[in-house]
């Protein structure tokens, strides 16, 4: 066969159509362009011969902590992402080995359902398979959700898993003191070290994963509250050889069991030293020492913590007996002391009104704030037996056998709901873990003993929300935050719980905090 | 006729052997598989010549040569020499080469008219090239590569260039050289069609790994069913395949 190759040959209108196709494709024989074919392939040949992804896992496993819900970024981190986000797409496209060789272009989940503990990404690569020839892949990865609980998780559900412990305890019946301690340390953040938070009889145990945080926590503790601590380390383990040691530290701190308007029977001998004050006193403030006042006086003493425990003394009563009394007529005597002002009252029994004419003529410090015909809580002290060595002395003394009032009154009362609905103010709780729960395991029905026990802690703090909304200067030492239901409008906001007559005290609204925690985008 | 071949593992036959009109030269092996695929073929008709240059087995880069001489590099020792001019027939001038790209496999492509060289190559190494092989030279690129011995497999039937070549490029190398060329690949799309394959008026030996389309093409440009030595004009896929080809790329 000749060919003519000098002559010019005619190029039909076909030829022009697809002068490009030069060779034949090595796999199929299809006509196509060599100088711009891949390694002398057609396209549909290099799509089925050519895995660029090659090498690249498909399938692959995510570990996640059930309980913080993070995930792990090996080695050794946890990373806080949630479902479907950048932060959980970039854990996925880490996990894949392989990938770091080629070019993502696009990556994007595959919904699944949550159940299955299936996660499906969709991976779109490029890769120069020949020389200048790209080719785009796409591909999808399975990964299964493995659950592994995280270091952090396992050291807070581990036991003996912390270093040092703060056990702190108050021998009181009632939760007053820890409610107002909790609220404290949420606003002074004290509890951010801690690994774990148990309830416990008589307080709280905080644990820890350093001595240094256990310390910090104990001085923030004595700070704040009058307290005593006694530190004691357990040996672990040691080394003999480098004399390297393992301690398990454990710091026991008790508070004062004195609260607020708790009647106390100071030892004559203590009342002595403490400027010579009536030993049958009122405590009407526990910062970090004990304010004592003497309603008949209006004399103060301060108990330091030092000295409380050179001669312990308990409470004689506390706000559990307080009584209702009607001041029948009431005179100020004209001295006063700071906010107190002394009066002489005559009060009555509200239980004995109707029946009896009984009276009772006291003097009080609260002359300021009482008016004929106020309601009062106050101590009945004739007719009450007080089992106390203290009292018992006062009673035998000369010098003060004759001065114990009929009654000591306390604070003003306040007629209101048994439980306010709609207070327009709130307070933040920490998370403690009950331990007799945790215990006993979390059974289907509550025990009579459990329903009693969360009856009482209930009455606890709801007696401890009446104590902030009528103690001013209790309340600037907490943070109180807006309700986030809006309770309904009221003109009249009270913030003097003093003004009021019988109006029950309310908290102004610039006191309040907005909680950013809770604050959603659609509220204004 | 198209044979496929393996050289110790390797596809490359154009690396271990030299194919020209009136003898073959076979690299050493450890195997004679090899050779006897050359035997089978060739045996009776021209002579097949076991060789080594400079004491190496890559024969088919270092050696060029037609159906008039042989050039072999300044590597080459004399025993080696010897071998060759004892082997070959009288009529095939043998020269030793001073020159620099001393890979001349690599950097001449010749049939027994004409051969395409690197552009750099010396210019006594020309005339040494026309004068023994008796060739016209022309200094030429395939698709832009000065290896016109590597890109390019070429008798005085056909050739066969580098995929990549354009049209254009094509057509003018076809003018010089006054043969039909196709661009096209060997070993399943190996670009480097010169070392992938030997070829000669009737003979082509390709690697192992050659696809039918591969084949089917290089029959039909060195037109190798038709021009057998002794046989007659071969009929088969490759006519009507070669048909097509030849009219769509010309």
């Amino acid at each position: 066969m000749s060919m003519d190759l000098d002559a010019p040959v005619p190029m039909s209108g076909q030829q022009q159509a697809q002068p490009t196709a030069t060779i034949l494709c090595c796999n199929c024989g299809a006509p196509i362009d060599g100088t711009t074919a891949a390694g002398a392939l057609c396209q549909d040949c290099v799509k089925l011969t050519v895995d660029v992804s090659q090498g690249i896992q498909r399938e692959a496993t995510l570990h996640t902590c059930r309980d913080c819900e993070r995930w792990l970024q090996p080695p050794n981190s946890w990373l806080v992402a949630s479902p479907e986000s950048k932060e959980l797409l970039a854990i996925c496209l880490r996990r894949l080995r392989g990938l770091s060789k080629v070019r993502i272009i696009d990556a994007s989940f595959i919904w699944t359902e949550p159940h299955s503990r299936r996660i499906k990404v969709k991976i779109t690569i490029q890769q120069e398979a020949f020389q200048g020839t790209i080719i785009q892949q796409t591909f999808e990865v399975e990964y299964v959700v493995a659950s592994q609980q995280c270091p952090d998780c396992m050291k807070s559900f581990t036991h003996h898993t912390f270093r040092a412990i703060v056990q702190v305890r108050q021998k009181v019946p009632h939760k007053r003191t820890f409610l107002y301690l909790e609220q404290l340390i949420l606003k002074n953040g004290a509890h951010r070290d801690t690994v774990n938070i148990k309830e416990a009889k008589d307080g709280l145990d905080f644990y820890f994963s350093q001595r240094n945080h256990a310390e910090k926590m104990v001085d923030f503790l004595s700070s704040v509250v009058p307290c005593k601590t006694k530190k004691s380390q357990e040996l672990i383990s040691m080394d003999v050889h480098t004399s390297d040691k393992s301690y398990k530290f454990t710091f026991a701190t008790e508070i004062l069991p004195i609260c607020k308007d708790d009647l106390v029977a100071l030892p004559i001998k203590l009342a002595r030293q403490l400027g010579n004050i009536s030993p049958l006193t009122l405590c009407h403030r526990v910062g970090t020492a004990v304010n004592l006042i003497d309603p008949q006086t209006l004399q103060t003493a301060e108990v330091p913590t030092g000295t409380y425990w050179r001669s312990p003394f308990k409470n004689l009563a506390d706000v559990t007996e307080l009584k209702e009394f009607i001041i029948m007529d009431i005179e100020p005597v004209g001295q006063s002391n700071g906010r107190f002002h002394l009066a002489e009252a005559t009060v009555a029994r509200a239980a004995d009104l109707g029946s009896n004419d009984i009276t009772y003529f006291t003097r009080t410090h609260l002359g300021g704030i009482l008016h004929v015909g106020d309601s009062v809580l106050g101590y009945h002290l004739t007719g009450t037996v007080f089992n106390d060595d203290n009292y018992e002395a006062i009673e035998a003394s000369n010098q003060y056998g004759s001065t114990i009032p009929d009654v000591v009154l306390v604070k003003k009362h306040y007629a209101r709901k048994k439980k306010p609905k709609n207070r327009a103010w709130r307070l933040k709780r920490m998370a403690a873990e009950h331990e007799e729960e945790a215990l006993a395991g979390s059974g289907g029905q509550q025990t009579r003993r459990q329903e009693q026990e969360q009856e009482r802690l209930e009455a606890d703090f709801e007696m401890f929300l009446r104590d902030v909304e009528e103690d001013q200067d209790l309340r600037h030492t907490l943070d109180l935050y807006k309700a986030r239901r809006k309770p309904e409008q009221d003109d009249e906001m009270d913030e003097d719980s003093d003004s009021g007559d019988d109006e029950v005290p309310k908290i102004n609204m610039d006191e309040l905090l907005d909680d950013f925690d809770e604050l959603n985008m659609d509220e204004k | 006729m198209a044979v496929r071949a393996q050289f110790e593992n390797s596809n490359e036959v154009g690396v271990f052997s030299r194919l020209t009109n009136s003898y073959a030269l076979v690299a050493v092996g450890a195997s004679e598989n090899f050779y006897s695929v050359f035997e089978s073929e060739l045996q009776d008709v021209i002579p097949i010549c076991h060789a080594t240059i400079a004491g190496t087995r890559i024969i088919g880069r270092l050696t060029v040569g037609n159906r008039k001489g042989l050039l072999v590099p300044t590597t080459t020792t004399d025993q080696e020499l010897q071998h060759l001019r004892n082997t070959l027939p009288d009529s095939v001038k043998i020269q030793r080469i001073e020159e620099r790209l001393s890979a001349l496999g690599n950097v001449i492509c010749c049939n027994d008219h004409v051969a395409l060289v690197h552009p750099d190559l010396e210019r006594e190494t020309e005339e040494i090239i026309a004068d023994v092989l008796g060739v016209e030279v022309f200094r030429q690129t395939v698709a832009d590569n000065v290896l016109t011995g590597s890109y390019m497999a070429l008798s005085n039937q056909g050739g066969i260039v580098h995929p990549k070549t354009s049209i254009r490029d094509q057509d003018e190398l076809s003018s010089l050289l006054q043969v039909p060329l196709v661009a096209g690949s060997v070993n399943r799309g190996s670009p480097v069609v010169g070392a992938g394959m030997v070829v000669n008026d009737w003979l082509a030996v390709t690697g192992l790994d050659t696809t039918a389309t591969e084949l089917s093409v290089v029959e039909s440009v060195f037109r190798l069913g038709e021009m057998a030595p002794g046989g007659g004009p071969g009929a088969g896929a490759g006519a009507v395949n070669k048909e097509s080809i030849v009219e769509s790329f010309y």
